[in-house]
C-alpha cells in the first residue's frame, strides 16, 4: 500500500496539472474569442466577393477561363492540409489526418500522384512519415495571427502549379467551425474552381439589380481577374476556420482534462484519508495494547 | 450637392472605412474615376492607388488600396481590397524599410524580368505610394 507521504505527492503533482491545464483552458478560450473576430471581420468580404463573382460567371459565360477547366486525365493532385502547429487539443489533428489520409489513399489506389501543401506542424510531420510527397509547409501560421498575404502567397504557388500542370486537381482539407463543441473535418475542391452558380441562388434581391451593371473591363476579363482570388478567399477561410476550431479543441480538451484532474484529486484524497485513519487506528492499538499489558 | 452616398472600403481582415462621402474618386484599371449619388450601377477593378473622397463636412479624406475591385451603386460604393490603410494609419517607417528593401532586390536583379524582379517592382510601388501619401498628412 503506498504510504501518505506518496498519496501526498501525487495530489501535489495532480494539482500541478491541473493548474497548467486550466489556464490552458482559458489562454484558448481566449484566443478563440480573437479567433471568431477575425471570422467576423471577414465575413463582409467574403460575402460580397460571392455575390460578385456568381453574377459576373453568369452573365460572362465561364467556359473558357483555365482555372475552371476540368481536365480529362487526373494523374497529379495536390492537397492543402491545414492543422494546427501545437497539440494538446484532443483529436483535432488526428481527425484532420486522418481524413487527409484516407481521401489521399483513395486517389492513390487510382494511380494518381499525390503531393502536399502543409499549413502546420503536425499535418506536416505526418506527411514526412508517410511516402507522400510536401511541395511546400508554412509553420506559425494557423493558431496564430496571420493576414491576407499568406493566402495569397499559397494561392499563387497553386495556380502557378496548376496551369503549368505539375497538378491537375487541388483541394484543401480544413477543420469547420461549427461551434465552440464542434469542428468537422472537411474536404473541398480548390482547383478547377467548382461551378459557382450554386452560392447565387440564394440571394435573389441581389440578382435584380446586379446584371444591369456597368462593366469595366468587360464581365469576362473581371471574371478571369477575380477566379485566382477566389481561390486566395478560400485559403484564408480554410485557415481561418481551422484556427477557430483549433483553438475550440484545445479549450474543450483542456476543460475535460481539468474534469479529469478533479476526479483523480478525489479519489486520491480519499486514499489519503482512508491511510490516515487506518495509522491513526493502529497506533491507538498499540497504545491500548501497551497500557493493557502494562495493567497485568 | 444633392446628397451623400455611402462608402465602404473592407478588407479580408478588417473594414477600414464606413461612413458617407459627398463625393468618391477611385483608381479604376481602365482610369480615375468619381462617384456621386445617384451613379449608374458599375463595376470595375481596382489597380494599386489612392481613393479619394470628401466626408460629411467638406473634408477630404485619403486610403491607400492595393488590388482590388469597386462596385457603385445609386445610393453606395462598395470597395474590396486586399489591403486598404487610411492615410493616418500608414506606418512611414516601414514603408521606408520597405522601400529600401525593394531598391536593393531591384538592383540584385536588374535585368531579369522574372517573377521576383516584377514583386519587387510591385512592392516599390507599393511603398512609394504610402510615403507620398503619408507625406500630405497633416502634422
Amino acid at each position: 500500500m503506498a504510504t501518505l507521504k506518496d498519496v501526498q505527492i501525487k495530489i501535489g503533482a495532480v494539482k500541478k496539472t491541473k493548474q497548467i491545464t486550466k489556464a490552458m483552458n482559458m489562454v484558448a478560450a481566449s484566443r478563440l474569442r480573437g479567433a471568431q473576430t477575425s471570422m467576423t471581420g471577414f465575413r463582409p468580404y467574403a460575402s460580397k466577393f460571392a455575390e460578385v463573382l456568381g453574377s459576373l460567371a453568369e452573365r460572362g459565360g465561364s467556359g473558357a477561363a483555365p482555372l475552371l477547366a476540368i481536365r480529362e486525365k487526373i494523374s497529379k493532385i495536390n492537397i492543402v492540409l491545414c492543422t494546427s502547429d501545437r497539440g494538446l487539443c484532443g483529436g483535432f489533428n488526428a481527425n484532420l489526418i486522418g481524413k487527409a489520409e484516407s481521401f489521399a489513399k483513395e486517389k492513390a489506389a487510382s494511380d494518381i500522384k499525390v503531393s502536399f501543401t502543409n499549413y502546420g506542424k503536425k499535418g506536416r510531420d505526418w506527411v514526412r512519415k508517410s511516402d507522400y510527397e510536401i511541395e511546400s509547409e508554412y509553420i506559425g501560421v494557423v493558431g496564430g495571427k496571420f493576414g491576407f498575404n499568406v493566402s495569397v502567397n499559397a494561392g499563387r504557388k497553386l495556380i502557378d502549379g496548376f496551369l503549368n500542370g505539375e497538378y491537375d486537381e487541388v483541394y484543401v482539407v480544413y477543420s469547420e467551425f461549427v461551434s465552440a463543441a464542434r469542428q468537422i473535418p472537411v474536404i473541398k475542391q480548390l482547383l478547377p474552381i467548382p461551378p459557382l452558380e450554386i452560392i447565387e441562388k440564394s440571394e435573389d434581391e441581389t440578382k435584380q439589380y446586379l446584371p444591369e451593371h456597368i462593366c469595366e473591363p468587360s464581365p469576362a476579363e473581371l471574371l478571369n481577374e477575380m477566379l485566382p482570388k477566389n481561390v486566395y478567399v478560400q485559403i484564408y477561410s480554410a485557415l481561418l476556420e481551422t484556427s477557430t476550431s483549433e483553438h475550440a479543441a484545445r479549450m474543450a480538451a483542456m476543460n475535460n482534462a481539468t474534469k479529469a484532474c478533479n476526479d483523480i484529486i478525489e479519489s486520491l484524497t480519499l486514499a489519503y484519508n482512508k491511510a490516515r485513519q487506518s495509522a491513526i487506528t493502529s497506533d491507538l492499538m498499540d497504545i491500548v495494547g501497551g497500557a493493557e499489558a502494562l495493567k497485568g | 450637392m444633392a446628397g451623400n452616398i455611402k462608402l465602404e472600403v473592407v478588407t479580408p481582415e478588417k473594414s477600414v472605412v464606413s461612413e458617407e462621402a459627398q463625393i468618391v474618386m477611385a483608381p479604376g484599371t481602365m482610369g480615375e474615376f468619381g462617384v456621386l449619388v445617384g451613379h449608374t450601377p458599375f463595376f470595375t477593378t481596382l489597380k494599386m492607388g489612392i481613393i479619394k473622397y470628401k466626408d460629411v463636412k467638406g473634408e477630404e479624406r485619403c486610403v491607400f488600396v492595393t488590388e482590388g475591385f469597386a462596385e457603385a451603386l445609386p445610393d453606395k460604393v462598395t470597395v474590396l481590397a486586399e489591403t486598404a490603410e487610411r492615410r493616418r494609419d500608414i506606418d512611414i517607417e516601414r514603408a521606408k524599410a520597405a522601400l529600401k528593401r525593394a531598391e536593393e532586390r531591384l538592383a540584385k536583379e536588374s535585368g531579369k524580368q522574372d517573377m521576383d524582379f516584377m514583386r519587387a517592382k510591385v512592392a516599390l510601388d507599393r511603398a512609394l505610394h504610402r510615403i507620398q501619401l503619408a507625406a500630405t498628412r497633416r502634422q
